[in-house]
């Protein structure tokens, strides 16, 4: 299958004309009818015709100086608001909605003449890690369909290891890239707060969200870094910090690299075969000749009161504007979960509890950010588990809504300091589901990490693994 | 503070605050739910944070400007920035009357 290539290898193979656009746009499309329906990832599908119509253009059009993006087909996160095309952020309340200009991130990719494939499916306003709370029904894993995707970035994520886009863009407020990264046997990139202008994204928690890369590899990432990051004069919270050429950093060298294992994140609840296979990736970073050493981070048990404190005030402030009179439906079309979200917030913010909770949760984001700097004083990297359990069957979480925060509690706490994270598969359950990891650096490291990643992937080849369902006739 | 218990009183008021009309059923079902949830995320408190000044975002950036002139690139015409309002009238967006005669 041409989507089993890293984009540089498709970029490489469109321009000695060994295979087309059209070609790469045909195998999603393919891989949409035959495995669409039963996985849900897709909330809007873009009309076959019209991408064809478009990857051939591409193929005209071509050049030895065009992009490496150029011709490529991705999909976006249904967060991120696209011009004629409806973007509904899996709620009802956006059902209907057609924007009228387009995200920054989406233009860049427009611009380097990416071919987008379709809008997918999500936890509404990326209130969930598992794609269920949607109103447009759960996403299902690809590795076994009884179970989630993960979320909120699920449809996103499922695309790519279903081979129906050859990468696509997330949005990462307290896990939701990584998390259906680890789930689904793909690489996900949580940048650094700032790194990605994230104008013309759908707000869930504004000082939390960031907008990422999320493919199949990890030099895809880099990739694909190298062209959304930067500032964004419509951003003010975009870096000016400059951008590297991420791709020339990837020396598959991490010879002398220190990484922190953090043993706060190794205890109690997290499974024992998630725990085992990040072991082995640790000594497998050793024996491409990475330090190993082991350190504490004893504020771990604040980091989800921290983000569940802080992420729904912002929500419940984000939200408000969702009144149905310029745009969308009225505020009843709100799921169980938004609304919780939205009351949590409004609680914690609300006269009489702020200095308790919302103002009390600031101040222990600063003891974070503080132990977040002690920590990567002593190492490079963090190495970390992404999920505490492997996928859950659909309908495990919803029932418990206690639960399911529960299950961000190794991704959220990087969100309220800014730091970047890569997830990376790192094997497999015995039960044939996917294990992923992360890898959490200094603010504005994502060079080193992609590096990381991309030695590990020259090593290891749990990411070249692809579901079952994809072998069937 | 010790983990609050939610009335329906207490959900009915963060409903009001939060611009959200429940049904009798949802209102005893989110008063469970939030002081269950709020009683987990209460643990916070055990956390001693006095004299620790609060973070409220971290890219270090302050009083961002730019200069003062119209984008003409992301200017909507008025047809355009109508056209997901359900109700409009004479180009205008209809609202709900907020003042009584």
């Amino acid at each position: 299958m041409l989507l089993d290539k890293t984009i540089s290898e498709l970029a490489a193979g469109l321009r000695k004309k060994e295979f087309s656009s059209v070609d790469i746009v045909t195998e999603c499309y393919d891989a949409i009818e035959k495995h669409g329906k039963e996985l849900n990832a897709f909330i809007t599908v873009i009309d076959n015709t019209t991408a064809l119509t478009y990857a051939q253009k591409k193929d005209n059009e071509r050049t030895e100086n065009t992009s490496p993006l150029h011709g490529i087909p991705f999909v976006l996160k249904d967060a991120y608001i696209t011009q004629r095309i409806r973007t509904t952020s899996a709620s009802n309340v956006l059902k209907n909605y057609i924007p009228q200009y387009n995200a920054t991130v989406y233009q860049k990719l427009l611009d380097a003449g990416a071919i987008l494939i379709g809008k997918m499916n999500m936890d509404a306003w990326g209130h969930g890690g598992s794609t269920e709370n949607t109103d447009f029904g759960p996403a299902k894993n690809p590795w076994d369909t009884t179970r989630v995707a993960g979320g909120s970035s699920g449809g996103p994520a499922i695309a790519i290891a279903a081979r129906m886009s050859a990468f696509a863009i997330g949005e990462d407020t307290g896990g939701s890239i990584r998390n259906p990264a680890a789930w689904c046997n793909i690489t996900g990139l949580k940048v650094t707060y700032g790194r990605v202008s994230r104008y013309g994204t759908i707000a869930y928690a504004s000082s939390f969200d960031t907008v990422g890369p999320m493919a199949r590899t990890a030099e895809d990432c880099a990739l694909l870094l190298e062209l959304v990051a930067g500032q964004d004069p419509y951003d003010a919270t975009s870096s000016p910090h400059k951008v590297p050429k991420y791709t020339q950093k990837l020396t598959g060298n991490i010879e002398g690299i220190k990484v922190g294992i953090p043993k706060e994140f190794f205890g109690q609840g997290l499974d024992s075969e998630i725990k085992k296979s990040i072991d082995i990736a640790a000594k497998k970073f050793e024996s491409m000749g990475a330090k190993l050493i082991e350190l504490s981070m004893p504020m771990f048990d604040y980091g989800l009161p921290v983000y569940y404190l802080i992420g729904p005030s912002e929500t419940s402030s984000n939200l408000a504007r969702y009144d149905g009179i310029r745009y969308g439906q009225g505020r009843n079309q709100f799921t169980p979960e938004t609304m919780r979200r939205i009351m949590i917030g409004t609680y914690a913010l609300s006269a009489g509890y702020y200095d308790a909770y919302y103002k009390k949760a600031q101040q222990a984001r600063t003891l974070f950010i503080k132990e977040y700097e002690k920590a990567l004083s002593s190492c490079d990297v963090l190495l970390m588990p992404v999920n505490p359990t492997p996928p859950t069957k659909i309908g495990e979480l919803m029932s418990d809504p206690l639960a399911n925060l529960l299950a961000d509690v190794y991704t959220t706490s990087q969100n309220p300091v800014g730091v970047p994270s890569l997830a990376l598969p790192c094997g497999f359950t015995t039960t044939n589901l996917p294990i992923g990891m992360q890898l959490v650096g200094k603010m504005f490291s994502e060079d080193l990490l992609l590096n990381i990643g991309y030695a590990y992937q020259q090593e290891t080849d749990w990411h070249k693994r692809k579901p079952g369902i994809l072998e069937s006739p | 503070m010790a983990a609050k218990k939610f009335t329906i009183d207490d959900v009915k008021h963060i409903a009001q605050l939060a611009n959200l009309v429940l049904s009798d059923e949802q209102l005893q079902k989110i008063a469970e739910q939030l002081s269950s949830v709020i009683g987990y995320m209460s643990k916070i408190q055990a956390l001693d944070t006095k004299g620790v000044v609060e973070t409220s975002q971290v890219t270090g950036l302050e009083n961002v400007f730019r200069e003062d002139v119209v984008d003409e690139k992301r200017m909507l015409s008025q047809e355009s920035a109508l056209s997901n309002a359900k109700n409009t009238h004479s180009g205008y967006f209809v609202v709900d009357a907020v003042l009584e005669e």
